[in-house]
This record gives structure tokens, C-alpha cells and sequence, in this order.
């Protein structure tokens, strides 16, 4: 019994040390959930864009933008959630009203992949904007790149007075702006630098989910630089806070564009899924993300006896004029939870369903002194249109020996033959062989609907560096002549000894021949 | 009586002996943990890792460095603590049939290069001043904090150098070189300036060992792949990527590494012995004179982890509650941003602006003229 009142008086105890700590904990938790009543200021859009380009190549746009309502010009802003703190203090420490970072490996080939969103150029560019509170411009633009080569680990650091320009004409902001005085805008290019994981890693960690979750999973460095365009930017500019625009929000967008290769990453099949182009798939969206969505370029569904089928269907398609065209997209929502549903992931693929196989291509590769190229292409000609063929081959060195006697004449490409199938304007008649003349038989015609035909072009005659043959010889003959003039005049030197020779007189014999010797004109003994 | 008062005796001389000696093991029980506690005086840690060598035939070098430097991470140095030079860029050359990679053995089995890695001085910016300048501290004051070498008395550096190398000196991208004389004059500011409390100093090139001949500061151990006269060589080639991958030196002092995790206590002695002259063909060396511990007493954490020292404390501390700052500046902002007039985005492409703006700037003398 002394027991259990012992027992009870401690359960009371406890209890009442409960009640004071639950109050506390209530008192904690007030003000702070009043707190998170409030509007957040921050937001986060995120967005994938895949295009298939005419070539057969895929392109991949991802852009991650975070909104801020909030005036970054005033110091004592301290909490940042959204957006990152590294480039929020770079805004008020420099005076900063546009911020405009790219790095970019290759070229954007616009003649086959048609108009890009943003294109950048190759290296990195830096285009910046001042507030026109900024006393110093360009003791800024320099603090301004060594910070920045320190956070995105490039060297940045390398731009000074020799590669900045000031545009007056160009370089508009891409912002709010009252008045643009260009004396506040610098530009810098620095086309020799090199872009890799280690850039792309600084650039992840500025996105609020990072890389663990929404869009920026597919962001994996091994497979975003086997491409053949890579280019990741940041944006940073001030836009309207809302129809009236009386008030200015900041806008950070993080861009990355890249190029998939048919035949490097799809091995020469024109089918696209996320696995393959990323080898990830999408699970979640992002919890911070307002808005994550997959756009997929579906205009050209119909193309060239192919349709493009996209995998899983769509739900909602978005139909605008984009840079001049009228373009239709496929739209994946990853925060509607139809989209991932029982499967857990979501892996958009891309098939071209074309009905007949109507090409046919057999290269064979020369093989040096055994075989020759070989090419051969089947290959239907549209109506009304002009095909070139063309082909590049590299010059390459014989052996000396290998030489005809008149190299510089040049060697002898053999041409190329057309075989075609033309369509007849009118209709043959199966020909007998016996009763037609000679000049209807020569080829077997098996349809009156087409003749055949066979062309070549012209033998090409290439010049083929050659090289100099009389080197050896004038070399030999210049060495020996050095040679024999040097050396023999010092071996003569060094190894004949010199006498002097007493003048004899000689006898009448001698006189009477040195007298027939003059008269000759020949020396005398 | 007499032997039993011998007995006493002996039996208290016996149990004083036995207490005596329990006393001796207790106390150098308790002297060895005061000496573990005590057993280096590092607080914290640095790596300065260093690729001199420019050109995709020296992929190897690039590996060797990454290779130190993903051990390093492994154990525990964070990034803000690593000053990684890397003199060229392997894994996205244009000549990689795998871009983004850097492999340390053939069959592609480990990727020292990884996803999340950070390169402080890249390509041109690695060079013989920018090196010396990291280490002693004389940098440009504008010099990003990610590119300096913040080390004070108490910590443990460690500064491992790769390249082509000769006798005296090493090659930086082939276009300057440092010499022993200039890297141990380099050690002995940073002793002078009290920059780091022991250094570690590992070199992997050619007749290698005649960079630590100089030497003459204290607190300083040093590796070498190679003696003086001898040539450190590269380990295996990759048909695929058709360059050798690693030098067999760095190589047997990786798969070493891998062994060791963050609580292991190997020690130097262990490290002195990976590669042996069947192994690596040369003759790795190592000088210790200048150090003030025994090697043996030395654990391979102290320089290539970060091993810290924890406190647990049982106290509490009160933090204070900034949810009132964070609502008057909410407040604030509400307030006078409304009083701005409407704003508006600028025009790209002003054609007639541009023209007017380029007649002006074309004829001055327009005004001077009207001023008469």
C-alpha cells in the first residue's frame, strides 16, 4: 500500500511537471504559428522543356526561377529561404540591378536544330548592370568576377580592363529599368573556359531542392556533358511584382540547356526517353516548387510519313506562337498526383512509329594500300527538289616511294555512279530483244512505268602535297662541298709539313726547255 | 618468532612491492591517456593538392591529385578546407570518350572525378606565384575565400605535389618550374608567419626526393615517389582511353587509403612501407628528421582526415526567439513599397534612339556652334 500511494504520489509528480512544460511548449509554439500565417515571399517555378530537333537530336531546357518580394537593396536582410544567400549578398553588396552569368561548351547549330530559347556563347560570358548609386563601376566589376570565380570555382577572375567592354547600343537590361545610362553596364567574354562537374556542382547547390528532388534529379554531370551543347546560366534582374507593377520582386532563373546526340547518346535511333537521355526518371516534385512541369514539343507530330508518339499520354496540351511559330506542347505536371501514380516514376518516351523502312545505307572504310572507300545510298528523291551529296576526306602522306614520277600533276579520285529508277512521262511497252533496235536494249526494263538510268559524275583530280625530291641530293652535295673546303683545309694545315726548296740551277737541257715552256706559255721547272 | 616477524616482513615488503607496481600501471595507465589526449595538437585540418601538368597525355597526373583528394574528402576534410589546382581539365577534353569522368584504374572501375567536386585554381590560373601565394598567404585582397589557405598555428596541412619533376625542381605546365630552394624558403615564411602546426609533404614525379632535401623548418614529414636519379612511373595504360591512368606510386598509396576510415589508427610507419621497390620500381622515400614526433605515434588522420576532438557538454543553452524581428520587417516592407510609381521593362532594341544617340555622339560641335 506504500507502495502504490508511492507510486501514485510520483505519477501526480510527474504530472505536474507535465503541466508547466506543456505550457511552455504551447507558448513556443504560439507566436510561431501565428508567424507562418503570412504569405511566404518566395517561390520556386521549375520547368524541363524537351524538344526533338529536325536532325534527329533532342534538345533539354531546364529552367528554375525563384520569385523574391522583397527589397534586397537595404542591408539587414538576413533570412533568406528560397533564395540563395550567396547571390542575395552579392545583390546588395554590389549595387547590383542585373546579374547575367553563362558557361557554355559547343555551339548552338541553328541551320539544323532550328531557333534556340537562349543561346550563350562558348566559355563564359558576364554582363552585369549596376544600380547608378555605384560610385566606383569598375573597382566593382572587379571585386564583383573574383567572387564570382570563388563560387562557381571558374576562373573568372581572369577578366580585367583587356577583355571588358561597355556596349552603348546593346545589352539592354532584360529588367525593370527607369533610365539606362550604359555607363553602368559592363560585358565580359572569356571564350577559353572550360565548363565541367565542377561548375555544375556550385550551380546545383544554389537550387532550393538541390539535386534531390523535382527536376533537378536529372541533373547528373556524366550525362549532361556528353552532349554536344551544354550550357548552364544564371539570371538575376528585377520584374513586376504584379499587373500594376508598382513594386519590384527579384527574379533569380537558373538555366541549363543541353543537345543530345543521335548517334553518340542514342546510338543512331531517333527514340528519346528520359531514362536514356538522363538515366534517371522522375519520381517527386519538388515540396518547395510552387509549379513543376514537363513541357514536351509535340508540333511536328505529323512529319515525313513518321508520327511521333509520346509515353505516358497526356493530359493537357499548351498551343502558343513561340519565336515566330505556332508550336503545341504536351504538358506533364509533376505536382498533380495523376502523373505519378502507381508506376512511382515517370519516364516520358519519345517513339517515331514510320511505316516503311525506305533507305539504306553501306559504307565500307578504306583500309591504307588494301581497299578503297565504299559507299553506297538508296535514297528517294522528294519531287521538285535538289539533293547534294557531299563528302569530306582529309589528305593524308605517301611514303616516298609510293610517288609517281609527276606528283605534281596530282592523284585521281574515280567518280561516283547514280543508278535511278526515273519515272517515264508515258508508259513503255515491254520491249523484245530480237525485234528492237540496239539502242532500246540495253538495259532490262521490268515495269513500263520507270527507266533506269546510270550516271557518273566527273573524275576528281586532287593535289597531294609533294615533297621536295631533290632535297637529298642538293643536301649531300652542299655537306660534301662544306665538308671537303673545312675539313680538308685543316687536315692540310694540321698534317703537311712545309719545306723550303733551294732554286737548283739547272743544265743546258733545262734552260732549252724552259725556253720552248715560255714560248708555250706553260710554267717553267 | 623471529621468522615469523621475517614473515611479516616479508609479506608487507611483498604486498608494498605488489602496491607499488599497481600504483606504476595505474599512473602510466592514466600517463598513456593524457598522452592519446595530447597526442598531436592539431584542431584542424588543410590540404593543398597540386596538378602541374598541362596536356592529355598527362591524365595520369590529374588522376593522381583527384585520386588524394577523394580520399581526403572520404575522411573527412570538407571542401572549404581544400585548395585543389589542377593545371589541366581531363574530363571534359574533347579527347575523353567518357566526358565528366576521370578513372584511376583501367576497366573504368573507380571515377576519382565524381559529381561533387570543386576546383579552386584551374587551368591557367596554376602557376608557380599563384601556388607560392596560397601557401604563404600573400594573396590579392580580393581573392575569393574558397582559393585561400586559412590556416593558423594548430592546424595539420597537407600538401601533395604531382607532375614531371627533375633533380631539384618541378615543372609547372611547362612553362616554369619551382625549385626545392624556393619551396622550402615557401615552408619556413609559413612556419614564421605560424601557418601550420605539422605538415605533411607528399610528392609523386621524378627524382622526387630532391624536392625535401631543403627543407630545413620543423614539424615537417615528407614522402617521395622516387630518389634522386631515379624516375617515378606511370602504372597501367586504358586501351579505351588510350593514356596511362595513374602513376604506380599514388596508385599503391590509394588502394592504401581505401582501407583506412576515419576511426582507423594506422600510422606512418604503415605509409612509409606502401610501394615497395617491386611495386613501384623505384625507391620511395621519406624524411622524418624534421618532425618532432616519433612516426609511429603519427596516425594517417591526423593529416588526411579531419579527426575532431568532441566535448559533450550537458549544459543547456538558450536560444532567443527572432520571430519579432522577422514581422516588423515584414511590416516595413509593406509600407513604402506601395508609394513607387509604375515601372516598366526597357526596350531591346530602340532603332531610333541608338541612331539619335550615335548622331550625337558624331557631332559635338552642333551645340558649341548654337552657343554663339
Amino acid at each position: 500500500m506504500g507502495a502504490s500511494a508511492a507510486g501514485k504520489a510520483e505519477v501526480a509528480a510527474g504530472m505536474a511537471a507535465a503541466m508547466p512544460l506543456a505550457l511552455f511548449v504551447l507558448l513556443l509554439l504560439g507566436p510561431g504559428g501565428w508567424c507562418l500565417a503570412e504569405p511566404q515571399r518566395d517561390s520556386l517555378r521549375e520547368e524541363l522543356v524537351i524538344t526533338p530537333l529536325p536532325s534527329g537530336d533532342v534538345a533539354a531546357t531546364f529552367q528554375f526561377r525563384t520569385r523574391w518580394d522583397s527589397e534586397l537593396q537595404r542591408e539587414g536582410v538576413s533570412h533568406y529561404r528560397l533564395f540563395p544567400k550567396a547571390l542575395g549578398q552579392l545583390i546588395s553588396k554590389y549595387s547590383l540591378r542585373e546579374l547575367h552569368l553563362s558557361f557554355t561548351q559547343g555551339f548552338w547549330r541553328t541551320r539544323y536544330w532550328g531557333p534556340p530559347f537562349l543561346q550563350a556563347p562558348s566559355g563564359a560570358e558576364l554582363w552585369v548592370w549596376f544600380q547608378d548609386t555605384v560610385t566606383n563601376v569598375d573597382k566593382s566589376w572587379k571585386e564583383l568576377s573574383n567572387v564570382l570565380s570563388g563560387i562557381f570555382c571558374a576562373s573568372l577572375n581572369f577578366i580585367d580592363s583587356t577583355n571588358t567592354v561597355t556596349p552603348t547600343a546593346s545589352f539592354k537590361p532584360l529588367g525593370l529599368a527607369n533610365d539606362t545610362d550604359h555607363y553602368f553596364l559592363r560585358y565580359a567574354v572569356l571564350p577559353r573556359e572550360v565548363v565541367c562537374t565542377e561548375n555544375l556542382t556550385p550551380w546545383k547547390k544554389l537550387l532550393p531542392c538541390s539535386s534531390k528532388a523535382g527536376l533537378s534529379v536529372l541533373l547528373k554531370a556524366d550525362r549532361l556533358f556528353h552532349t554536344s551543347y551544354h550550357s548552364q546560366a544564371v539570371h538575376i534582374r528585377p520584374v513586376c511584382r504584379n499587373a500594376r507593377c508598382t513594386s519590384i520582386s527579384w527574379e533569380l532563373r537558373q538555366t541549363l540547356s543541353v543537345v543530345f546526340d543521335a548517334f553518340i547518346t542514342g546510338q543512331g535511333k531517333k527514340d528519346w526517353s528520359l531514362f536514356r537521355m538522363f538515366s534517371r526518371t522522375l519520381t517527386e516534385p519538388c515540396p518547395l516548387a510552387s509549379e513543376s512541369r514537363v513541357y514536351v514539343d509535340i508540333t511536328n507530330y505529323n512529319q515525313d510519313n513518321e508520327t511521333l508518339e509520346v509515353n505516358p499520354p497526356p493530359t493537357t496540351t499548351y498551343q502558343d506562337v513561340i519565336l515566330g511559330t505556332r508550336k503545341t506542347y504536351a504538358i506533364y505536371d509533376l505536382l498533380d498526383t495523376a502523373t505519378i501514380n502507381n508506376s512511382r516514376n515517370l519516364n516520358i518516351q519519345l517513339k517515331w512509329k514510320r511505316p516503311a523502312e525506305n533507305g539504306y545505307i553501306h559504307y565500307q572504310p578504306a583500309q591504307d594500300r588494301l581497299q578503297p572507300h565504299l559507299l553506297e545510298m538508296l535514297i528517294q528523291l522528294p519531287a521538285n527538289s535538289v539533293t547534294k551529296v557531299s563528302i569530306q576526306f582529309e589528305r593524308a602522306l605517301l611514303k616516298w616511294t609510293e610517288y609517281t614520277p609527276d606528283p605534281n600533276h596530282g592523284f585521281y579520285v574515280s567518280p561516283s555512279v547514280l543508278s535511278a529508277l526515273v519515272p517515264s512521262m508515258v508508259a513503255a511497252k515491254p520491249v523484245d530483244w530480237e525485234e528492237s533496235p540496239l539502242f532500246n536494249s540495253l538495259f532490262p526494263v521490268s515495269d513500263g512505268s520507270n527507266y533506269f538510268v546510270r550516271l557518273y559524275t566527273e573524275p576528281l583530280l586532287v593535289n597531294l602535297p609533294t615533297p621536295d625530291f631533290s632535297m637529298p641530293y642538293n643536301v649531300i652535295c652542299l655537306t660534301c662541298t662544306v665538308v671537303a673546303v673545312c675539313y680538308g683545309s685543316f687536315y692540310n694545315l694540321l698534317t703537311r709539313t712545309f719545306h723550303i726548296e733551294e732554286p737548283r740551277t739547272g743544265g743546258l737541257a733545262k734552260r732549252l726547255a724552259n725556253l720552248i715552256r715560255r714560248i708555250r706559255g706553260v710554267p717553267l721547272l | 618468532m623471529a621468522v615469523s616477524h621475517c614473515f611479516s616482513r616479508a609479506a608487507s615488503a611483498f604486498t608494498a612491492v605488489l602496491l607499488f607496481s599497481f600504483g606504476c600501471v595505474a599512473a602510466s595507465h592514466i600517463e598513456d591517456q593524457a598522452e592519446q589526449f595530447f597526442r598531436s595538437g592539431h584542431t584542424n585540418n588543410w590540404a593543398v593538392l597540386v596538378c602541374t601538368s598541362r596536356f592529355w597525355f598527362n591524365y595520369r597526373h590529374v588522376a593522381n591529385t583527384l585520386s588524394v583528394y577523394r580520399s581526403v574528402k572520404r575522411l573527412g576534410i570538407p571542401d572549404s578546407h581544400i585548395v585543389l589546382m589542377l593545371a589541366d581539365d581531363m574530363a571534359c577534353n574533347p579527347r575523353n570518350p567518357k566526358p565528366a569522368t576521370v578513372f584511376s584504374h583501367k576497366n573504368m572501375e573507380l571515377n576519382v572525378y565524381g559529381d561533387d567536386v570543386e576546383v579552386d585554381y584551374r587551368s591557367y590560373e596554376v602557376t608557380v606565384e599563384n601556388f607560392l601565394r596560397v601557401l604563404t598567404g600573400r594573396i590579392p585582397p580580393s581573392t575569393p575565400r574558397s582559393k585561400r589557405l586559412l590556416s593558423d598555428d594548430r592546424s595539420n596541412i597537407l600538401i601533395y605535389m604531382t607532375g614531371h619533376g627533375g633533380n631539384g625542381f618541378l615543372k609547372f605546365q611547362d612553362s616554369e618550374e619551382i625549385t626545392n630552394i624556393e619551396l622550402a624558403d615557401a615552408f619556413e615564411q609559413m612556419w614564421q608567419k605560424r601557418r601550420y602546426n605539422e605538415l605533411l609533404f607528399i610528392i609523386d614525379t621524378c627524382q622526387g626526393a630532391s624536392m625535401y632535401e631543403r627543407f630545413y623548418s620543423p614539424n615537417i614529414m615528407a614522402l617521395a615517389s622516387s630518389q634522386v636519379g631515379e624516375d617515378s612511373l606511370s602504372h597501367q595504360p586504358d586501351p579505351a582511353i588510350g593514356v596511362h591512368l595513374m602513376d604506380r606510386y599514388t596508385f599503391y598509396v590509394l588502394e592504401f587509403l581505401e582501407e583506412i576510415n576515419p576511426a582507423s589508427q594506422t600510422n606512418m610507419n604503415d605509409l612509409f612501407q606502401v610501394c615497395p621497390k617491386s611495386l613501384c620500381v623505384s625507391t620511395p622515400g621519406h624524411r622524418t628528421d624534421l618532425f618532432q614526433r616519433d612516426p609511429k605515434n603519427v596516425l594517417i588522420t591526423d593529416f588526411f582526415g579531419s579527426v575532431r576532438k568532441v566535448e559533450i557538454t550537458t549544459e543547456t543553452i538558450n536560444l532567443q526567439q527572432d520571430s519579432e524581428i522577422m514581422e516588423s520587417s515584414y511590416k516595413e516592407d509593406q509600407m513604402d513599397e506601395e508609394l513607387m510609381e509604375p515601372l516598366k521593362y526597357a526596350e531591346q532594341l530602340p532603332v531610333a534612339q541608338i541612331i539619335h544617340q550615335h548622331f550625337e555622339d558624331s557631332f559635338p560641335l552642333c551645340s558649341a556652334l548654337h552657343s554663339f
